[in-house]
């Protein structure tokens, strides 16, 4: 290939990689970071400062929500690690053949519906004219209708739930390159399950537990269907409040300023992810 | 443990106990969603009242089913609109850009390596604000500059698509790059050597060797788009596709033809994960 040809086709290459880049993802981010500084001062006047974030500090209400969604976003991850790994165990230790293959097919299946429906679901077993609420009072565990809906138990099970495989694929991944004679060798000289889990499986599986950590932290943080949905008008996610500002009361410089700081959150948890786990954001990123 | 190492009986039953329920776990609320498309009755919710298919076929109000329901029929042809484009569109730049970080050295490219990836990991709502905030602006100082009106830039599907794309784009890319990768270069050499031009070598040779990547990606890209929400939420306009339509029914309470919409999009995107998989299995 002659020189110039291989320039031209390099450049041919990167336009449309350029273009994306900058009017999709640059560009916006700049222009809501330009906006975020802008203050309302008076009719159609504005001025630059940090106005926008000094009223997420000085108002309890905001920023109580945002503590309140990253803390129970870290819930949610330590939850559905706990409840995933096991499940992780299983699949790539336990189950052989054809029943480790339908056990890994079960845990994809139901994502490939989308997270609408799940939440339906959720909703159709929970609410108070729910099955759930049906069963109990069936069962005479309850006088009369049972609401479960509307409560932060209620926005748990329905962030683990939907989490669930962006911790179950990594975990199977790493686990299964884990060699079993490890295990056994250390099963002859006297070692304790725990013992074995503690120094020999968890180190082995640290980077496929970071990065289902930071996938599941990011989709909790940044989730919007399943609060709203499950906790109803007192779910208090920071994403509502962001939609909120933006579409309900039209306060787009405050809007932006709180997007700002879901952003920076959330990419600091990443970073920090990536960083005790020592790895690089391709491969913590790469998904089933 | 693994099973080299004896258990105490009780205990492997308690751990296949706690598996078992995991799968239920997982499989309960797909499974109400479906049963109780069947059920004659104005909720989704217990008695059973009798086997219907009122919620597909029905054609009286209340009892309108979601073959004759024009709000959710119009919403389907909308999503699968955007779908089309987004798959389109994120397939054709993630063709350019795999060639463009697997065969080409330049400049910055780790930098814009890793610019592509960024998309992965910002939050779906931000990303939609975002764009909203650029091309709300970009309008008022157009419209301002030549007084024409430039509604492609207010909320609206074509700001659906481009918010879709922007993040789908990078999905598309990882799926082509990771099978560009494994091309064996010496094939398109023999082409050249045949007298094949450098593009036709590209087209006749390594396309047909990318096509399951191709196919998979555009899948792939086609269930993102049909399920995605958040970035969708904050851009959509007067025209809602199938996600929107269907959360502000949820939100208001609705009939069981919610139940029978979920249940055919459960069937395809089950389809259509199966056929991504099979592909994905096939390389």
């Amino acid at each position: 290939m002659s020189r110039p040809a291989g320039r031209l086709t390099l450049i041919l290459l990167l336009a449309p990689l350029l273009l994306w880049l900058t009017l999709l993802i640059v560009i916006p981010h700049a222009a809501m970071l330009f906006v975020s500084l802008r203050e309302r001062v008076g009719v159609g006047e504005y001025a630059f400062g940090l106005g926008n974030y000094l009223t997420f500090l000085a108002e309890p209400l905001y920023w109580n929500t945002f503590v309140r969604t990253a803390w129970m976003s870290v819930l949610a991850t330590a939850l559905t690690l706990l409840i995933g790994f096991p499940v992780a165990w299983h699949i790539a230790k336990i189950a052989r053949g054809r029943a480790r293959q339908a056990l890994f097919l079960a845990c994809l299946a139901p994502f490939w519906a989308s997270e609408l429906v799940r939440t339906y679901g959720w909703m159709i077993l929970l609410r108070e004219s729910g099955v759930f609420s049906a069963v109990l009072q069936w069962a005479g565990l309850a006088e009369g209708p049972v609401e479960m809906l509307y409560n932060d138990v209620a926005i748990m099970v329905g962030l683990v739930y939907t989490s669930m495989l962006f911790m179950v694929v990594p975990l199977v991944t790493t686990l299964d390159s884990l060699d079993d004679s490890l295990i056994e060798a250390a099963y002859d000289l006297g070692a304790s399950g725990w013992t074995i889990l503690r120094e020999i499986v968890i180190p082995h599986a640290r980077p496929g537990i970071a990065s289902g950590c930071i996938v599941v932290f990011m989709m909790s943080l940044g989730n919007y269907l399943t609060p709203i949905l499950l906790g109803g008008k007192s779910s208090l996610w920071f994403t509502g409040l962001i939609y909120d500002q933006f579409i309900t009361r039209f306060n787009w410089e405050q809007g932006a300023a709180f997007g700002f700081l879901l952003l920076g959150l959330s990419s600091a948890i990443v970073w920090a992810g990536l960083r005790l786990s020592g790895q690089s954001l391709r491969s913590a990123m790469a998904r089933p | 443990m693994i099973p080299g190492i004896p258990q105490p009986r009780a205990l492997r039953w308690l751990w296949r106990a706690y598996v078992a329920a995991f799968f239920v776990y997982l499989a309960l609320p797909l499974v109400v969603v479906c049963v109780f498309a069947f059920n004659k009755s104005q909720f989704a919710a217990l008695p059973w009242n009798g086997f219907t298919l009122d919620w597909f076929i029905g054609d009286q109000r209340p009892w309108l089913g979601v073959f004759n329901d024009r709000g959710i029929l119009e919403a389907l042809k909308i999503s699968a609109i955007v779908a089309f484009w987004v798959s389109a569109a994120s397939v054709s730049v993630g063709v350019t850009t795999a060639f463009l970080f697997v065969r080409h050295d330049f400049r910055f490219k780790q930098t814009l390596y890793v610019l592509m990836l960024l998309p992965l990991v910002i939050p779906g709502i931000i990303l939609g604000i975002s764009i909203l905030v650029e091309t709300s602006y970009l309008a008022n100082w157009l419209e301002d500059a030549t007084g024409l009106w430039f509604d492609g830039l207010r909320p609206g599907l074509t700001l659906v698509v481009l918010g879709q794309f922007a993040f789908i784009a990078t999905f598309a890319t990882l799926v082509i790059s990771a099978r560009l990768e494994k091309f064996d270069r010496s094939l398109e050499e023999a082409a050249l050597n045949l007298g094949a031009t450098p593009l036709g070598a590209v087209r006749q040779v390594t396309l047909p060797y990318l096509a399951p990547a191709i196919v998979g990606a555009a899948l792939v890209s086609m269930l993102m788009s049909f399920e995605n929400f958040n970035t969708t939420l904050m851009l959509v306009g007067s025209d809602a596709p199938l996600t929107i339509e269907m959360f502000d029914r949820m939100k208001q309470g609705s009939t069981p033809v919610l139940n029978a919409v979920s249940l055919l999009l459960i069937l395809a995107s089950s389809v259509l994960g199966g056929v991504a998989l099979a592909l994905r299995r096939a390389r």
